[in-house]
């Protein structure tokens, strides 16, 4: 499904992913862990196209496209979520009208026909309940106001509701109490597909006793330095990042 | 972002069409001559020349503002011609069959039709091309609420009492420079009476159109609600496109009497000018109402179009516990300037204003707020509540607050909140993320910071100013 190959990356004069190979297929969980200033969050960003990021070397392949040729919209229409680390607000904008236009948008991209307003209405209370959110935050403004938890949990209402294929989650734990954590990880563990593909993010091995990863990957300095599986997360979990760096010179 | 949203914020101005209608138009100049012109033009008796002639000669005194922070070429009133009709008006139609198809053309064109079958239900319209009305409809199904809706022309006329009671009752001819020329030269506009106790059964809008070169437009509006009335009134202005600037130049006046109650709803597309500046209309415009004795008095103003704008729609709150509020979007593009806000003053007990001003500037454009809140020494308990806020699209705009508060009563609470933001590049990336294109995101983003502007318009009327939003701002995405 996802096809990463010696991938390279700067930031202005700033190296920050070199040689980064990895594949991704319908079904798997991958867990990328790594110090702070690893890159971690840079994947997440030049998969979905976010601007400020020169790729200077590798191809990445979703689906059998070229995806570096597609643009922020078009990739995210192929299916391709990021759920934020750090959800901004949109004041003004209504939950619902964001997400009716979100969803309309990848319709119209497979032409099929928008849902008329009643039907989405329906499937939005649906997938609320789904996250345990309240309705009403369908009503208030995008993300204006929400407490972190809530803000993780409208992302992942919105990753319900677009069905994505491939699913990346940047430090989606980050600042989540237990309750939080658990809700938010159940929404993540009920969309697991046979079809569908997961990348997740995270700095601690917190996460993955709640999503338990396929694989899992250490990204240090730019590059995947190391992969095993969830035994691996609970080794770093014990030993810390500092090891890896002797195993790599 | 900033060369998405370049490309975004360029989009054609579609009003910007001119219609070949045979026209009688007066030569540039003004003098006393040119004032007698048009009063005689307009068959008017000799009180409303006399009242011409004193705003003339209070003109010819005064000075051009220059306060406000708006930047253009010296203005010649001299190369302006200060009247202008279709020559098919000469003899008055006296119903829709007898009006100039091309006239009723042009409003199709401008998607405002003015056949009462196929109008918006509810919505009675005065049309005013150029310097004259030409058309209002649903005049008959008002008059039997004992509604007035007319052109001013007429209601000079007809209702002499009225006019020469609240004709510049509220602007008085020397208000200001502009006001001043408007009471000169003022061609036609709209009259509004509500009697007593009625609350009128439709909204009521004129629709205001330029056609002629180097003309300017001189409009004139006067609505009165007697006691416990209540009249919800909307404009609506377009240009064609031209190098030339053109001036508009019009006064608002209204008069909500004891617990009577006005809205008023601005949506301004006057031509603003191309990308690089050139041509677009000048809109010095002057609107006030007053309050007497628990009235209401709101505006809400949509402003995108118009090359410099200088307008501050205000309330005069006289009576004790009268309300006042004012909402308004001013959104700039290109090389656009607007000065714009409004002015509140508090002279009876327990007045109560509001003010909600949202300014968006994209391109190389300059938004100003600029707001006069006045609490009298006699007016006890006043409370006032302002929120300013700003929002920046790319890194060439600016945008400004001139706040000014005068409290003379120790009893009084001033509230004021101010913001600015700009569309950031999180906010795009988000949208982005989830599929939608650059202009959609910037829309909706804009759109979500008005909305509680756009809450305060009749229902038709706020989903046309979204559009109408969403089409200014192309070419602000890049």
């Amino acid at each position: 499904m996802l096809s990463i190959k010696n991938l390279s990356a700067t930031v202005g004069d700033t190296t920050i992913l070199r040689d980064l190979s990895l594949s991704v297929k319908p079904g798997e969980v991958h867990a990328i862990m790594g110090p702070n200033g690893a890159g971690k969050s840079t994947l997440g960003n030049i998969l979905t196209g976010r601007e400020g990021y020169d790729v200077t070397g590798g191809s990445v392949e979703f689906d059998g496209k070229n995806l570096l040729e597609l643009d922020t919209e078009e990739r995210a229409r192929e299916g391709i979520f990021l759920a934020f680390q750090y959800p901004v607000e949109i004041p003004g904008v209504s939950n619902m009208e964001f997400l009716k236009a979100a969803v309309d948008a990848k319709r119209a991209h497979h032409g099929q026909e928008e849902l008329s307003s009643v039907e989405f209405m329906k499937l939005a209370r649906e997938t609320c309940k789904q996250v345990r959110m309240d309705q009403a935050f369908l009503k208030r403004g995008v993300n204006e106001g929400f407490s972190g938890g809530e803000k993780k949990r409208n992302e992942i209402l919105q990753m319900m509701l677009l069905e994505p294929r491939l699913c990346i989650l940047d430090e989606t734990d980050s600042g989540l109490d237990i309750d939080a954590l658990q809700s938010v990880s159940d929404g993540v563990n009920a969309m697991r597909t046979a079809d569908r593909g997961f990348i997740v993010v995270t700095h601690y091995q917190r996460l993955l006793d709640y999503i338990e990863p396929d694989f899992v990957h250490v990204l240090a300095k730019g590059r995947i330095v190391k992969s095993g599986t969830k035994e691996l997360a609970k080794e770093l979990e014990a030993k810390g990042y500092g090891w890896l760096d002797s195993e790599v010179a | 972002m900033s060369e998405q949203v370049d490309n975004l914020i360029r989009k054609e101005y579609a009003a910007g069409f001119h219609t070949l209608i045979d026209a009688d138009t007066l030569p540039p100049g003004l003098n006393e001559d040119v004032v007698r012109f048009i009063s005689a033009k307009k068959g008017e008796p000799d009180w409303m020349t006399e009242w011409r002639l004193k705003a003339y000669r209070a003109w010819t005194e005064m000075a051009e503002p220059d306060w406000a922070k708006v930047k253009y070429p010296p203005i010649d009133f001299q190369k302006i011609s200060y009247y202008s009709a279709p020559k098919s008006m000469d003899d008055k139609p006296q119903s829709l069959d007898e009006v100039d198809p091309e006239l009723l053309a042009t409003y199709e064109k401008l998607g405002i039709p003015l056949h009462e079958q196929e109008m918006l239900a509810g919505v009675a319209v005065d049309a005013v091309f150029d310097s004259v009305s030409v058309v209002t409809t649903f005049r008959k199904k008002l008059w039997e609420a004992g509604v007035i809706f007319c052109p001013i022309s007429e209601a000079v006329h007809d209702y002499p009492e009225l006019v020469k009671k609240y004709l510049g009752s509220v602007v008085p001819q020397k208000d200001n420079y502009f006001a001043a020329l408007n009471s000169a030269v003022f061609s036609d506009g709209s009259f509004v009476y509500i009697p007593k106790g009625v609350r009128c059964p439709m909204e009521l809008s004129t629709y205001f159109r330029i056609n002629e070169m180097n003309t300017g437009q001189f409009e004139r509006t006067l609505i009165v609600a007697e006691e416990g009335s209540h009249v919800s009134y909307l404009e609506g202005c377009t240009a064609p496109m031209r190098d030339e600037n053109q001036l508009h130049a019009a006064v608002v006046e209204l008069v909500a009497l004891d617990n009577a109650e006005i809205k008023y709803s601005t949506v301004q597309n006057w031509y603003p000018g191309d990308a690089e500046g050139k041509g677009g209309i000048y809109n010095f415009v002057t609107k006030r109402g007053i309050c007497h004795t628990n009235a209401k008095i709101s505006w809400t103003q949509v402003e995108t179009g118009s090359a410099v704008t200088w307008k501050y729609p205000s309330c005069i709150l006289k009576g004790d516990n009268s309300v006042g509020e004012f909402y308004s979007v001013a959104l700039t593009n290109n090389y656009q300037q607007a000065d714009t806000g409004t002015k509140m003053i508090h002279l009876g007990k327990n007045t109560r204003s509001t003010i909600i001003a949202k300014g968006i500037s994209a391109g190389k454009s300059d938004s100003s707020y600029r707001g006069l809140v006045r609490i009298n020494a006699g007016a006890e308990g006043a409370r006032n509540f302002t929120q300013c806020d700003s929002l920046l699209i790319g890194d060439q705009c600016g945008a400004h607050t001139f706040p000014y508060i005068e409290s003379r009563n120790p009893s009084a609470i001033v509230e004021h909140e101010a913001t600015t933001s700009r569309v950031s590049d999180d906010q795009m990336f988000l949208c982005q993320q989830r599929g939608l294109d650059a202009e959609k995101a910037v829309s909706m983003i804009v759109n979500g910071f008005c909305r509680e502007v756009f809450r305060e318009l009749p229902m038709e009327f706020a989903v046309e100013a979204g559009k109408l939003l969403e089409v200014s701002l192309e070419g602000s995405v890049g």
